[in-house]
């Protein structure tokens, strides 16, 4: 599904990975590893079109993601450390903005979907007065509204409880087996067994 | 969880957020205007209540304080969403992100550019504007405030990756805010004295027009260039 092939990324005249090659299919879920300031945030960023990679090429289903960019994007979820929730809008309010910015139709779940991640009675009240994971739950909502088959996710599990990360991981095993695939960063391990687990570990290179 | 692509939903969503954002907070709808109507009613204090000078400049004033009042609301434009990761979102969705620029200037022109349009008859009664330059006076404002908040969203763009890019943001799109603003008092002017207007009026809408055409695909370039 999704082809890395010889990404080369320098930052700060600093070479964070040098012809890095791996590939992704359905069902398969990524973790990448690595110290802080080892380059993973760089990789996602690139895989998900914000920044050029400056040698090498990312294709998704055998088309170069920069090309068409518009259609790689219809087949995207990317979730980065900045979730995109706006503090001064509900949380309904900014699912359901998301929703129409990305052409999901809302099937009137919203309500119970949020319910269900433990913002009950919160649905109405700007998102700058709930608490960090509170927060992070108003971006999460999106795995259960898409129907994107990559999901990228930049250490999706910050500020979640226990339970949090568990439903969340309960959600990656039913994306996996609708035949979709994830990339994550996280410094967390994951707790529950996926079949189909790939690690790339990232070193810090001076 | 059907996809359903409708360029006309995702104008009225992107444009409705920032609508309604402007409208809950309200210094940011106010701050612009408000700085229009300061500008505007201290010049006859500052220069004296003689009629003549006043309705000489007044033209000049009005324009002046609409170029200056909406670029203080630009920096905001697309900052907001810079920090939060909404900006990503947009890039990352399935329409042109040339489309959301689109709502997002409109929704600007909204907030700063239309109430100026609407008020301005009242200020070329403070101003003591002749009767026959009101007309021109509305219509060069309601040309030339869209392409205004288009030309600045280029600059926005461009500067919203930046700490303190205000003063940056005004050295970029000031030059580019000058033909705009002597073509449209020229046309206030020759209407003063009571001679057609419409070739000036047709250079703005000409001006605006290639704003519109061209100016979503550069707001949105700069703004890919400022998110990698």
């Amino acid at each position: 599904m999704l082809e890395i092939k010889a990404v080369t990324c320098i930052k700060q005249e600093r070479c964070l990975f040098e012809s890095l090659s791996f590939s992704l299919q359905a069902g398969e879920i990524m973790q990448i590893e690595g110290p802080n300031g080892a380059g993973k945030t760089s990789l996602l960023r690139i895989i998900a079109g914000f920044s050029r990679a400056d040698e090498g090429a990312v294709t998704f289903n055998g088309d170069d993601t920069q090309m068409n960019y518009d259609e790689f994007a219809a087949n995207l979820l990317f979730i980065g450390h900045k979730s995109g929730v706006n503090p001064q809008l509900s949380a309904i309010e900014n699912v359901q903005h998301w929703q129409q910015v990305h052409g999901v139709k809302d099937i009137g779940q919203t309500m119970q979907l949020l319910a269900k991640l433990g913002l009950v009675g919160l649905e109405d009240v700007p998102v700058r007065t709930l608490s960090a994971g509170q927060q992070r739950r108003v971006a999460l909502v999106r795995l259960w509204l898409n129907n994107a088959k990559l999901w990228i996710l930049d250490e999706p599990f910050t500020a979640l409880d226990k339970k949090g990360v568990a439903q969340l991981q309960a959600q990656f095993q039913i994306h996996l087996e609708r035949g979709g695939a994830i990339l994550l960063t996280t410094h967390q391990d994951l707790t529950a067994q996926f079949a189909k687990l790939k690690t790339l570990v990232l070193e810090y290179r001076l | 969880m059907h996809t359903q692509h409708s360029y006309w939903q995702l104008f009225k969503a992107v444009y409705t957020k920032d609508v309604t954002l402007a409208f809950r907070q309200r210094a940011e709808i106010f701050n612009p205007l408000l700085f229009f109507v300061i500008v505007i009613t201290l010049f006859p204090l500052a220069i004296g209540p003689e009629p003549a000078l006043l309705s000489r400049m007044a033209p000049g004033i009005i324009w002046v304080a609409a170029l200056l009042s909406t670029m203080l609301g630009l920096d905001k434009l697309f900052k907001e969403d810079y920090l939060d990761g909404s900006l990503e979102q947009l890039i990352a969705s399935p329409y042109p992100l040339s489309l959301s620029v689109v709502a997002k200037v409109a929704a600007h022109w909204t907030i700063s550019g239309l109430p100026m349009v609407l008020l301005s008859p009242l200020f070329a009664l403070l101003m003591n504007l002749e009767q026959q330059a009101l007309g021109a006076t509305v219509l060069t404002l309601l040309v030339g405030t869209p392409l205004l908040s288009l030309i600045g969203g280029i600059g926005a763009g461009l500067t919203v990756g930046l700490q303190k890019g205000g003063l940056l943001l005004s050295l970029l799109v000031l030059p580019l805010y000058i033909p705009v603003l002597i073509f449209a008092t020229s046309a206030i002017d020759t209407s003063m004295m009571s001679l057609a207007y419409g070739g000036q009026l047709a250079i703005l809408g000409a001006m605006l027009a290639i704003g519109l055409v061209s100016a979503p695909f550069a707001i949105s370039s700069a703004l890919r260039v400022s998110v990698s």
